[in-house]
């Protein structure tokens, strides 16, 4: 075999995309079991109402109809609450049944499921299921839902505070502001946003009478996860009878992580009625039930000295959790959240607390970013609202606060150490493309001639490649997050490479195996990637958190290492060499000096199989499997450039340019991460200009829909400008850091910085987002200075 | 999503689609380009029995010019006035309302007559046929009859076509000459309908003053209006900007702003004033 160029940093186009895009994959909807029956949900039409009384009588009499459940036979029958994933202090968790019992606490919450013939029927008999509500009055706002009087979303919660957690050390950060030459104070709402993959959640499951065994297809972005959990904690089933497969899944950006009521639901119900049960999210569905993102309210304050350095950082933020505690709901405002609102700033003393607040909303969790999204734009904002209240160019006030390149590891004050970084060459390449003297030169003649050109920047570090299991179950992971990878090499030394990690989007057919192909010398065509069956995958944490590179794709590093030790050894018994003398390149295991005495990686594997002759006590066959847990996550870093004009006669915002100069450590495939940059910032602009979940005072969902809630549509979008930095990652073999969630983190500060900076000449200092024509245009009204058509 | 159980029917001829109609009376809907409907079946805000396509009769699609007027089919998709030559050539405005509609696909699927039965309050065609005064040509079992726009469409989803009737055709008068037309829109960021539409025509006579304005606002009330005052205060004037921006503050005069989550009572005033100077300047533009 001839030596191949190496596959790691090139732009190979993605190996599943023919299949996905000419309807070739295989979703969960595809799939096709004889005598399937189908689910329907009853959903609280209500945000609070206690359920009076059920009448499944007339949906019952309908032929075709094999059953409707409640929530109260369901916990009859043993099923135990939907368990969460991350603990904190103190915490109050109430229970989560799948059925609601007694009482429903967000509009969309299931009440009663029908299990029908055909998805025809299931939705007729379903409008027959008569549920009579008694009203309650709801608690919407996590800020209102702390007030004295607000409505109970649980009983036994009497404040509705889930959780109140601090981070650093406040009596430093209090002296700090003591000291304070000047102190910038904000209040921010980072506004709630609803996933919306293209996929619906979607699953089918299937019990077999004879085994007992139950499959269920579920689009799960962690299928063993979603096993564990499911068997040991809620249907009280054990682990090996239950087999989730996750295929090709259309999206997740965080919402298809969590354990939700209608899979126990479907799983519950097929072991009774022993026939396959479907159900797939219609796009109402997915407004009101998958875990929503965001949802903040904060009061923040930065301490400064008379130069300009950062002293200090106080925030105290209200986390809306919805009407339950999702799977991470806790881990993602805190751990997730705090942690990371240092920023790329030397910032001495920080303090951070949080309260998680139970409110009568579809529950929160981790939506891409989730919780660096919010604290990268608190403190990019902050930044902006510091430099100008210290009159120093915004700019030279983060230079000047920057952790220096030499400081890494970067211990912060609040609990993460940074592993690598170089904040000002990203900066300076960013600044390279805009050309920042020519830009100033334009800005200064938009705003003579009264027009509103603004630029924004959001220079930021997140946290991903979650975690170290050790870290991460000290603060409360009741799991562990490393992950595992198998390698095997058949016979004929073909691959194939079973990981934990999940794609729904990332790309890892193509990405793990340039991983395999570079480590084993061999054609990627050679290379299979299996991942999202628990049947088949050992084990696995699955994908989010930017962990399937550094993590997922360490594992496979590490066990084609083994595999190369392992074929190393029958290669040099093959050719009586000495192991030490065996080098392997171009596929080949040649002895060094001797190039011509050599046996093929091929020769090797069918080796390992014919076991004819193999060293002494070297077990037969060429497999390994490895797992691979983190020393530290993984913090890629970089500076977002956004540009914006506003139109002074509407409040319109157009998006000018914008330049992402990302540092993602070393990049396997650069074209993937393009795309996934790409679309990051896409959602990032999008809460920034357009996105918004809204309800009314009685917990109404007003954005429940494609016609009301305001997705970017492709033409919102403009050309990007991106470019990269490489400092790798010294936490995994790789040198990689994660790049699925940067763009989505970066951008959104980036857009505000540069919104608030157009309308600066008008006297106005923050608004809140979306900035929505509307929002700008009454903000502009307000500083006077609306006569438009300059 | 799955809708309540119907009977798709699929006639070949009118009278056989008229006669179905009647057969099924409440319990049947006519389909045209299917935007509007299925969506509101697929969520079983409506449950209409019998479906009755209109795809398959002949003579309800495409625009022919008699003379002095347009005849626009029921049935003539979005996409096709968007590309119509004739429309262009004699009535640009309908070309360029037709392409703002929604989205390619929704303009390769619905239908001028269907958009216009279903009388969404923020949908675009209804101000474009007010302010260009035509008319909706029905037929039914009793015979045809003609009823101008501003009859034709009641309120929110509601028009006066009766049971077991169907909308032919639209029917636009040709303009005089000296005529200008614009239409503009300040799309709803997700659901692409007009958070206001205004639409305009305006008549010059000899001396280049504004003989008659015709102006119709979509988006704001229960369903598109003329902006009278705006056109009053426009006759007799030269449109200059001074003119038309002192018209454009009537735009909204006469209509309940509601706010909403794209914005105050005053904003979506003051975007009304906006768009009608916008419609105004253009289609003033246009007839000099």
């Amino acid at each position: 075999m001839a030596t191949q160029e190496r596959m790691f940093g090139a732009s190979i186009k993605r190996r599943e995309d023919p299949r996905l895009i000419t309807g070739k994959g295989n979703y969960v909807d595809d799939v096709k079991l004889p005598g399937t029956t189908y689910a329907a949900f009853i959903r609280s039409p209500h945000a609070h109402a206690r359920i009076v009384s059920i009448d499944s009588g007339a949906a019952l009499k309908l032929p075709g109809v094999l059953a409707v459940y409640t929530g109260k036979e369901m916990a009859d029958s043993g099923v135990k609450p939907i368990p969460v994933g991350w603990l904190l202090p103190n915490i109050k968790i109430p229970a989560h049944m799948p059925l609601a019992v007694d009482r429903a606490r967000y509009m969309g919450e299931c009440v009663a499921v029908v299990i029908a013939e055909s998805p025809y029927l299931a939705k007729d008999a379903a409008e027959l299921v008569q549920v009579e509500y008694d009203v309650l009055p709801a608690a919407v706002e996590g800020i209102d839902a702390i007030k004295p009087g607000a409505a109970k979303v649980h009983d036994e919660i009497a404040d509705n505070v889930c959780f109140r957690w601090t981070l650093g050390d406040k009596a430093a950060a209090d002296a700090a502001f003591k000291g304070a030459a000047k102190v910038v104070k904000q209040h921010f709402v980072n506004h709630r946003l609803i996933p919306n993959a293209i996929e619906t959640r979607s699953m089918l499951a299937s019990a077999n009478p004879g085994t007992g065994e139950v499959t269920l297809w579920l689009n799960s972005q962690n299928p063993h996860v979603h096993r564990l959990l499911m068997a040991a904690f809620i249907l009280g089933m054990p682990e090996h009878k239950l087999r989730v497969i996750s295929p090709d899944v259309g999206g997740g950006f965080g919402s298809k992580i969590f354990i939700y009521p209608e899979e126990c639901i479907l799983t519950w119900a097929t072991r009774k009625l022993l026939r396959p049960i479907k159900w797939s999210a219609e796009r109402r569905e997915a407004f009101m039930t998958d875990a929503h993102g965001r949802d903040h309210v904060t009061d923040a304050e930065m301490a400064l000295d008379a130069s300009g350095r950062i002293t200090g950082l106080r925030v105290s933020t209200v986390a809306n959790l919805g009407a339950y505690v999702s799977l991470f709901g806790p881990a993602v405002p805190t751990y997730l959240y705090g942690t990371m609102v240092s920023g790329c700033y030397q910032i001495p003393a920080i303090h951070v607390d949080v309260a998680g607040v139970l409110t009568n909303t579809t529950p929160v969790d981790a939506y891409r970013g989730a919780g660096r999204p919010e604290a990268c734009y608190l403190i990019e904002r902050l930044a902006d609202l510091a430099a100008h209240a210290v009159g120093q160019d915004r700019l030279e006030f983060r230079r000047k606060n920057f952790i220096p390149k030499e400081s890494f590891p970067y211990q912060t004050p609040v609990a993460v150490m940074y592993d690598s970084g170089n904040y000002p060459g990203a900066l300076d390449k960013a600044l390279k493309i805009l050309d920042l003297p020519r830009f100033q030169v334009e800005q200064e003649e938009a705003r003579k001639a009264g027009r509103l050109l603004g630029i924004g920047y959001s220079t930021y570090v997140e946290a991903c490649g979650l975690a170290p299991s050790q870290v991460a179950g000290a603060l409360g992971a009741q799991a562990g997050l490393y992950e595992s990878a198998t390698v095997r090499v058949h016979p004929t030394a073909k691959v194939t490479v079973f990981t934990g990690s999940h794609s729904h989007g990332q790309g890892h057919e193509t990405t793990f195996a340039q991983i395999a192909a570079d480590e084993l010398q061999m054609p990627m065509e050679d290379i299979e990637i299996v991942h999202g069956d628990t049947g088949i995958v050992p084990f696995g944490m699955g994908s989010y958190g930017s962990r399937s590179g550094p993590v997922g794709g360490s594992a496979i590093f590490m066990s084609a290492q083994k595999i190369k030790e392992k074929a190393k050894k029958i290669a040099a018994h093959l050719l009586e060499a000495n192991e030490a003398d065996v080098t392997f390149e171009g596929g080949k295991f040649a002895v060094k000096g001797s190039p011509d005495r050599f046996k093929t990686f091929g020769d090797v594997a069918l080796m390992a199989y014919l076991a004819h002759n193999l060293p002494k006590g070297l077990e037969p066959g060429l497999e390994a499997l490895s797992f691979f847990d983190p020393g530290n996550f993984v913090f890629p870093f970089g500076t977002h450039i956004a540009v914006v004009e506003i139109l002074r006669e509407t409040g319109e915002i157009k998006l000018v340019r914008y330049i992402a100069v990302d540092d993602l450590g070393r990049v396997i495939n650069p074209m993937i991460v393009d795309g996934m940059v790409h679309g990051g910032i896409a959602q990032g602009v999008s809460q920034a200009l357009w996105e918004a979940a809204s309800y009314d005072e009685s917990g109404q969902l007003l954005t429940g829909s494609m016609m009301n809630y305001a997705l970017p549509h492709a033409h919102d979008m403009i050309s990007l400008e991106l470019d990269r930095t490489e400092t790798p990652s010294p936490v995994n073999p790789l040198g990689v850091k994660g790049a699925g969630e940067t763009g989505t983190i970066a951008s959104t500060p980036a857009v505000a910085n540069a919104v608030m900076d157009a309308l600066a000449p008008l006297g106005i200092k923050h608004l809140d987002m979306p900035f929505s024509p509307g929002r700008v245009w009454e903000a502009m009204r307000a500083a006077g200075r609306t006569q438009g058509g300059i | 999503m799955y809708p309540a159980q119907f009977e798709y029917h699929s006639p070949k001829t009118l009278a056989e689609a008229l006669a179905l109609l009647e057969q099924s009376g409440e319990d049947g809907k006519a389909i045209a380009g299917s935007q509007s409907l299925v969506p509101m079946m697929k969520l079983r805000l409506v449950t209409p029995q019998h479906v009755i396509d209109l795809r398959k009769l002949p003579g309800f699609s495409g625009i022919r010019d008699t003379g002095g007027e347009l005849q626009i089919g029921a049935m003539t998709t979005h996409r096709e006035v968007e590309n119509s030559a004739l429309a262009r050539e004699k009535l640009p405005i309908l070309s360029e309302a037709a392409g703002n509609i929604g989205d390619r696909q929704v303009r390769n699927m619905g239908t001028i007559g269907g958009s216009l039965a279903h009388a969404d309050p923020s949908a675009d065609w209804p101000a474009v046929t007010l302010a260009l005064d035509a008319s909706v040509h029905i037929v039914g079992k009793k015979g045809e009859r003609s009823v101008k726009i501003e009859d034709f469409i009641v309120g929110p989803l509601t028009t006066n076509l009766e049971p077991g009737e169907l909308i032919f055709q639209v029917r636009v008068p040709l303009a005089a000459a000296r005529t200008g037309s614009a239409y503009e829109k300040c799309p709803h960021p997700a659901s692409r309908f007009a958070v206001v539409g205004v639409a305009a025509v305006l008549t010059l006579d000899g001396a280049g003053k504004v003989q008659s304005a015709r102006v119709a606002v979509t988006g704001l009330g229960p369903k598109a209006a003329r902006a009278q005052k705006l056109e009053a205060a426009l006759i007799g004037k030269v449109p200059d900007a001074a003119s038309l921006q002192a018209a454009a503050a009537f735009a909204s005069d006469g209509i309940e702003v509601r706010a909403d989550l794209t914005g105050s009572a005053d904003y979506k005033a003051h975007l009304t004033m906006t768009y009608a100077m916008r419609a105004l300047t253009k289609a003033a533009a246009r007839a000099n």
